[in-house]
């Protein structure tokens, strides 16, 4: 029964952190978002940033495969 | 990879990540040659090809895989110039390598039934960790104690400092963690979700949707795969930044 209770623990947390990949879809939809919204303002100005533009999507990525990796740490190692 | 059972997962879709021995069932040592030595083994062979034999004759009219490193290569030298700086490029063989390295494990990848190493943090961590040591000793080297200038927010009030000078030492001990997890994080998510649909396509009622589901997940997975490297490489560059360009800070 304990190990039972402790493996829904398990999913029901691992269900929760994959929520964290939520928050990482807004920031990089946000990000492209922007990013066309001042491309369509300024083509000229537009290809010189898009490096810019992957490395922020980059970084706002980054966090929400964290939680990613911590449901698949709660489903799969602990 | 047999699919028994008609329903539910006959395949587990972590299977694909396991480290197996080529040969026999022997425990995997440090120097048993396994599939990810195998796999990237041919990413090796695969860049030798086109970075060695295909440009061995450098003629003046390229033949057509003369031409396709040409344009890697005029990529990825631009890219460090124009992030890095014209410091930077000395740097260049380091990050040309890598992006090939992890272009060519994560387009292998994507064959059925290969394996991707690109997606074990353990590949990742070592290639990660290579550019933190290798930016923070070049910047100490070139700069000195100036380096350490970096963390010290000068544009920011003077209570400020000690705090910010805490949030940035912490951030860029980070800094292998996140670049490490997100290439390896990508991966294997995209992979997995690809196996996953691959599962849903044994039954039989939702077979048609699950495939066209899994064909789309694949395009992406292909788009991923590029957009991976290049942000690595990208990355690196901008870490290369701080080491080799003037400090702004």
């Amino acid at each position: 029964m304990e190990g039972e209770l402790a493996l829904l623990g398990k999913y029901i947390g691992a269900g929760l952190a994959a929520f964290g990949l939520g928050g990482a879809g807004i920031g990089v939809g946000n990000i492209a978002g922007n990013f066309l919204a001042g491309a369509l303002r300024n083509p000229s100005a537009a290809a010189g940033q898009t490096a810019t533009l992957f490395v922020g999507i980059a970084f706002a990525e980054a966090l929400g495969i964290f939680s990613f990796l911590i449901a698949l740490l709660l489903m799969f190692a602990v | 990879m047999a699919t028994e059972g008609g329903s539910g997962f006959s395949i587990h879709p972590m299977d694909q990540f396991i480290v197996k021995p080529l040969f026999g069932d022997g425990p995997v040592q440090w120097y048993t040659p396994t599939n990810v030595t195998l796999w990237m083994g041919i990413a090796i062979l695969c860049i030798f090809g086109l970075f060695v034999l295909a440009t061995r004759h450098r003629g003046i009219i390229p033949t057509r895989l003369q031409s396709v490193a040409e344009v890697f290569y005029g990529f990825i030298h631009n890219m460090v110039e124009e992030v890095a700086g014209h410091e930077g490029v000395k740097y260049f063989p380091h990050v040309m390598t890598l992006f090939l390295f992890i272009l060519l494990s994560n387009l292998l990848g994507l064959l059925p039934m290969s394996f991707t190493t690109t997606s074990h943090i353990a590949v990742t961590a070592v290639l990660a960790v290579l550019v933190f040591l290798g930016v923070t000793l070049i910047g100490i080297a070139r700069k000195g104690l100036g380096f350490f200038a970096m963390f010290w927010v000068s544009s920011a009030p003077l209570a400020l400092r000690p705090v910010l000078a805490v949030i940035e030492v912490i951030s860029y001990m980070m800094r292998p963690v996140s670049h490490s997890i997100r290439l390896a994080g990508n991966l294997m998510a995209g992979h997995a979700v690809l196996k996953v649909f691959a599962g849903f396509a044994s039954m039989a009622v939702v077979a048609p949707v699950a495939i066209g589901a899994a064909t789309a997940i694949y395009a992406l997975e292909l788009l991923v795969a590029v957009v991976q490297a290049y942000v690595f490489t990208i990355l690196t560059c901008v870490y290369l930044k701080d080491a080799v360009g003037d400090a702004h800070h």
